[in-house]
């Protein structure tokens, strides 16, 4: 069941502050509406892991852990492999997050990132059956949030993009008797994608990309847009209680297009390689 | 294991139900039907069969989780085990966890929350059989069951799903076009502010295509609102009827 959370309190000249500076156009730490924090990524933290990636964007920090196993694929398809997203609200990345199971707020994060990743087909998932509807490769990818300033949506996803690029996986052959071995050889995740979130925060009359954590407490909702290589919208998630106007939707739809082209070429000249 | 995929659209560019792209499934809503709950509606929309209770305003349990400032809501979308052709468990999944926060995030803007503070409005969503579209007809058939509750709204909600199969973009889709089609894209509409409530997409549009499907949505949403409201009506005509009939008996 999903009930009105209660918001972080926030004093009341700090908002006012947000609200006269936003009728200006300007922004609690100085940015433009349509600017992101800056950006730094760093792949292949985790050396257990299959694959790996930081993300900081501010003073948003996210992990991304890939781990690949085999197992077999789903009944409803037998042809390809497996992907799985989770996300964890860590209690060490703020105060309000408490340990226990995924509460909705995760469950929505691990789901919007899925969403980017598997309707862009970023991973072929065709390639990573071994034998058809017996083995197939399972991906597992565990988005960690360590630190919580806002925007985790884009954090986890481009953390996600980055971590899955740099993966390596073994290389698996089937041999005369039908039997899978596994070889001493790695191989990349077969990647065709890079989708690109752009998370768009509604405060007032005001769209704001890239909301920081105090911009997030004061917006009446949120829209994030998944953009492909092509330029094709592949995932879409308003999130929050409040509404956007079509107009609205429109205008974001149009920065989300922009500011995406801007981060794809980030993400691939650090993670490309 | 070989399968055949059907054409979504044939040569007259009628879909697999024969309906057009524009066209919706046929609808019956109905509202006012569970005794115990102070509101409650009915849908059928195509083969998607759903019902809605809503409780409240009423009392907080327990009392920490209420606001001082406005009453706060519960919303729970929940699918029957036999709602579908694979048996569903009837623990709640994490698509079902998901769908209950952004279909109370659908809801909640035209709800005047702030009239009750430190109450909870709780919404029940059960899907009885689900063949596409049933979290755009639960928020269509919850705004009723909350009307139906005589709680105190700001516009009704209506939604409906656009999506594109076989290169098209058609409105309300039903599960084979969902399952098999290229984009779907949930939207709920409240035409006072002229706003979306709810807005998802899975798929692939191109930028125009997804301009076009909002219009389309709306106008799919628009629909679905003039029959909201002859569902209210023919509510409280029957009321109106009961009423009388009553007066008669007694004045007999």
């Amino acid at each position: 069941m999903s009930i009105t959370p209660q918001t972080e309190p926030l004093a009341k000249i700090k908002s006012k502050q947000i609200r006269e500076l936003l009728k200006t156009g300007k922004r609690i730490d100085g940015r433009e509406l349509d600017a992101y924090r800056p950006i730094t990524i760093e792949t292949g933290v985790i050396g257990k892991a299959e694959g790996s990636a930081t993300v900081s964007l501010g003073n948003t920090k996210v992990l991304v852990g890939i781990k690949v196993e085999t197992g077999s694929p789903y009944s409803d398809t037998p042809n390809t492999g497996v992907l799985t997203v989770n996300a964890e609200l860590l209690p060490l990345a703020h105060a309000i997050f408490e340990p226990g199971p995924p509460d909705e707020n995760s469950i929505e994060l691990a789901r919007v990132v899925d969403r980017g990743i598997r309707e862009s087909k970023a991973v072929d998932l065709e390639k990573l059956i071994i034998v058809p509807g017996k083995l197939a490769y399972v991906v597992f990818v565990d988005i960690y949030i360590l630190n919580h300033d806002g925007n985790l949506v884009d954090a986890s996803a481009l953390a996600a993009i980055a971590a899955l690029m740099n993966t390596k996986i073994p290389k698996i052959v089937v041999g005369e008797d039908g039997e899978p071995k596994k070889t001493e050889e790695f191989k990349p995740l077969p990647i065709q994608d890079c989708p690109i979130p752009v998370t768009i925060a509604k405060i007032g009359g005001s769209l704001l990309v890239d909301p920081v954590l105090e911009e997030e407490n004061m917006a009446s909702a949120k829209i994030t847009i998944t953009i492909t290589k092509n330029g094709n919208i592949c995932a879409i998630q308003k999130s929050g209680p409040g509404t956007f106007t079509l107009d609205e939707i429109v205008e974001a739809e149009k920065t989300a297009r922009r500011k995406a082209e801007e981060i794809r070429e980030k993400i691939l000249s650090s993670a490309g390689g | 294991m070989e399968t055949v995929k059907r054409k979504l659209i044939d040569e007259n560019g009628l879909r697999v139900d024969g309906r057009r792209p524009d066209e919706l499934r046929p609808i019956k809503m109905k509202v006012g039907l569970l005794a115990n709950a102070d509101g409650s509606a009915y849908i059928e929309q195509g083969k998607s069969k759903i019902i809605v209770a809503v409780y409240g305003p009423r009392e907080v349990h327990p009392k920490h989780i209420g606001l001082p400032d406005r009453a706060i809501i519960r919303c729970r979308y929940h699918m029957a085990p036999f709602s579908t052709t694979e048996r569903k468990s009837p623990a709640p999944s994490r698509r079902e966890i998901e769908l209950s926060k952004i279909i109370r995030e659908a809801l909640e803007p035209v709800i005047f929350s702030e009239y009750y503070p430190r109450s909870m409005i709780d919404i029940f969503i059960e899907v009885l059989q689900s063949d596409g579209g049933t979290r755009c007809a639960g928020i269509t058939a919850a705004s009723l069951a909350l009307a139906d509750a005589g709680i105190p709204l700001k516009d009704l909600v209506a939604a409906c799903a656009v999506g594109k199969v076989d290169g098209q973009l058609v409105v309300d889709l039903n599960d084979e076009e969902d399952k098999e089609g290229e984009a779907d894209m949930p939207l709920a509409y409240i035409p006072a502010f002229n706003a979306a409530s709810l807005l998802q997409m899975d798929g692939q549009l191109t930028e125009e295509e997804f301009f076009k499907a909002l219009e389309m949505g709306k106008k799919a949403c628009l629909k679905i609102y003039e029959m909201q409201k002859q569902a209210l009506k023919e509510r409280y005509l029957k009321i109106k009827e009961s009423v009388e009939a009553g007066e008669e008996n007694q004045e007999a």
